[in-house]
């Protein structure tokens, strides 16, 4: 057990990340129990590939929430098996779930999701307090991470004192600086005006072009389209 | 373990470092809250090092005034009456000469106070005439008793043993009787009259260390004392003794014995207070309901974190499911928030002990005391602020770590 950390520790790039999907959801569906039993996912078959930009779009209630939980881990589904860098994420208990969720994901939220009291470093440095990268380390690749999404001046800055467009790269910085197999964005441009939107999805598109895996959730067509492939999901159900 | 699949990822982790790092982070950049929040504790705390301090320097300013004079003073009272009707008075006529005998006895004699009839006054001329210091009451007391007394001679000189034995019409008196009876010089050899016996003022004392009341009373040798107006009442009389240091409970042993020795229960002696017995007693008087109403403000102390502790879980759940998502795991938030309060408690814990500590020092300075606090006080205090804001924190920690991450996120 110990032996196995410190191996996976010592290679921050997973060995089986290989040639296999970066999300390969086979049957997967997510029914709360009643009463009355809502189903807020079909049972449904997807598979994003390393590199992909995919985007998923449906309007509001149509399951996007519930389909972001599931991809992120932060809900288990209830049938189907969701595979991430080809592990079996439904066997794994809470403690592993957890730690697959911080170390493979990168959170982007349509809030932002900043601390208010903390510096821009500080917050992408969050990233990798719970993976046991010694401080100064984070701190080196927190502002390595700013510097990537045009923040490198802007280092100090509560988030009180940024635009919103700047909070929204300061966010990718910290979704980034994990360095993981999947950049998850829940509406990144849904507060946003329409120059920082562009801003923004420009800069999805150049984290893509550096062979970003990418999965955009959004309820704007517009959005969509950016991406290369683009899902539909309505009523809880997703339609490739 | 080895049943289950072998770990695909490592755990995620958050070293006490971090935790520590984290919980400052979250003060410092909060810091009015911060104060705040800590207040609470600060006042609990605080008075709880007060009360200690206060108390243990009281204490030891009543061991201070516990000083030679009270340790060296016995005194013997006469209980013969209460222990037979038929006892007659308790001290033999020879009690000074018996009680020279004893080793560590200094000085010592009988007095008592006599009793005269309201028409009986003293002043300057015999009674019903003049202007006479009324209420001034005459004391018997045999050469030994006057030197027990440790008086300051102002002028003149303390009647003796000659005095005492020719029965001599000489009388003692304090300055302050003197003024008042318009005394200012003995070179004019004045007269002082007892109802209407005329004595010659032999000397004037400006202080008496002991029993100073008797700076306002007429000091007369015993023996003339007991011819004029007979012996004392039963119990009237008693023995003040003047002991070496260190020889006042012996004394107060042997003193009974050595004056009656075939009656020693019709004397009772007192000995000086033991001064270890004094200062418990103070202490328990005091702390005991100083200390609770410390306890009292600690608890509103910890109500206080808690209550702020909670409203931040409530307030940062967007914070918490930020944090699970970035891979914390449940008890890495509870750990989290445990710390803050922790810290908080242990922050009001240091600035609360320094506060107490203060306090003792300036109420020291207006007293003009010597503060003394037990160090362990010192030491024990911030850590009850620690232990304070931890148990505050639990609740507050256990709700954070049942905040759902994904529902916390959609805020």
């Amino acid at each position: 057990m110990r032996l196995l950390r410190r191996q996976s520790r010592q290679d921050p790039q997973p060995s089986d990340e290989g040639d296999s999907p970066v999300i390969e959801l086979r049957g997967v569906g997510l029914t709360y129990p009643g009463p009355p039993p809502v189903e807020a996912l079909h049972p449904c078959d997807l598979t994003v590939r390393r590199g992909e930009f995919i985007t998923v779009v449906g309007p509001s209630g149509s399951g996007k929430s519930t389909f972001l939980n599931v991809a992120g881990l932060l809900d288990s589904p209830t049938s189907g098996r969701y595979l991430l860098d080809g592990i079996d994420t439904a066997a794994l208990p809470d403690r592993e779930r957890t730690a697959l969720r911080g170390r493979r994901i990168g959170f982007v939220f349509q809030s932002f999701h900043l601390l208010p009291h903390r510096s821009a470093l500080e917050n992408v440095a969050l990233a990798m307090l719970y993976t046991g990268i010694p401080r100064a380390q984070r701190l080196v690749r927190a502002r390595a991470a700013l510097d990537q999404v045009g923040l490198g001046h802007r280092t100090g800055a509560v988030p009180g004192r940024l635009s919103g467009g700047e909070r929204q790269r300061v966010a990718i910085a910290r979704a980034l600086v994990g360095r993981p197999s999947l950049l998850l964005c829940d509406e990144p441009t849904g507060n946003l005006d329409s120059a920082n939107a562009a801003s923004v999805l420009g800069l999805l598109d150049d984290l893509h072009g550096a062979g970003m895996t990418v999965l955009v959730i959004t309820h704007d067509p517009e959005v969509a389209r950016r991406g290369h492939r683009t899902v539909t999901i309505r009523d809880g159900r997703l339609h490739p | 373990m080895s049943a289950t699949p072998p770990s695909a990822v490592a755990p995620t982790r958050l070293s006490v470092r971090d935790a520590l790092a984290e919980a400052v982070a979250g003060m410092l950049r909060r810091p009015g809250r911060a104060v705040l929040t800590a207040l609470g504790t600060v006042l609990g705390v605080g008075s709880f090092v007060a009360v200690l301090g206060l108390t243990a320097t009281i204490s030891a300013q009543i061991d201070g005034r516990f000083n030679v004079l009270t340790a060296t003073e016995v005194s013997v009272e006469d209980v013969a009456a209460q222990q037979n009707e038929f006892a007659g008075p308790g001290f033999p006529a020879d009690a000074e000469q018996r009680l020279r005998a004893v080793a560590g006895i200094e000085h010592a004699g009988v007095l008592w106070t006599v009793r005269l009839d309201s028409r009986t006054t003293v002043g300057p001329l015999p009674s019903g005439a003049g202007d006479p210091a009324t209420g001034t009451a005459v004391v018997a007391a045999s050469p030994g008793a006057v030197a027990a007394l440790v008086p300051t001679l102002q002028q003149g000189r303390l009647y003796d043993d000659f005095a005492e034995r020719g029965h001599e019409r000489v009388v003692v008196i304090g300055s302050g009787l003197a003024a008042r009876l318009g005394i200012t010089t003995l070179a004019t050899r004045p007269a002082l009259y007892i109802g209407q016996e005329p004595f010659t003022v032999a000397g004037i004392v400006a202080d008496l260390e002991r029993r100073p009341e008797h700076l306002m009373s007429v000091l007369v040798p015993r023996a003339t004392a007991e011819q004029l107006w007979g012996p004392p009442a039963p119990g009237a009389a008693s023995v003040l003794i003047a002991t070496e240091l260190g020889a006042a409970r012996q004394v107060a042993d042997l003193a009974p014995l050595a004056l009656r020795p075939d009656h020693p229960e019709y004397l009772k002696a007192v000995p000086p207070p033991d001064p270890r017995m004094l200062r418990s007693g103070v202490t328990a008087d005091l702390s005991a309901l100083f200390l609770l109403l410390a306890g009292i403000c600690l608890v509103i102390g910890a109500v206080g974190i808690a209550n702020t502790t909670l409203v931040a879980v409530l307030e940062r759940t967007g914070e918490i499911g930020l944090r699970r998502a970035l891979g914390a795991r449940g008890r890495h938030v509870s750990a989290q928030f445990l710390t803050e309060s922790a810290a908080l408690g242990a922050l009001g814990g240091l600035v609360g002990t320094s506060l107490g500590e203060m306090t003792v020092v300036g109420v020291c300075l207006v007293r003009d005391w010597t503060p003394v606090i037990h160090p362990v006080t010192v030491a024990a205090a911030p850590l009850t602020g620690l232990v304070t804001g931890l148990l505050a924190g639990l609740y507050p920690a256990w709700r954070a770590a049942r905040v759902e991450p994904a529902e916390a996120l959609r805020r």
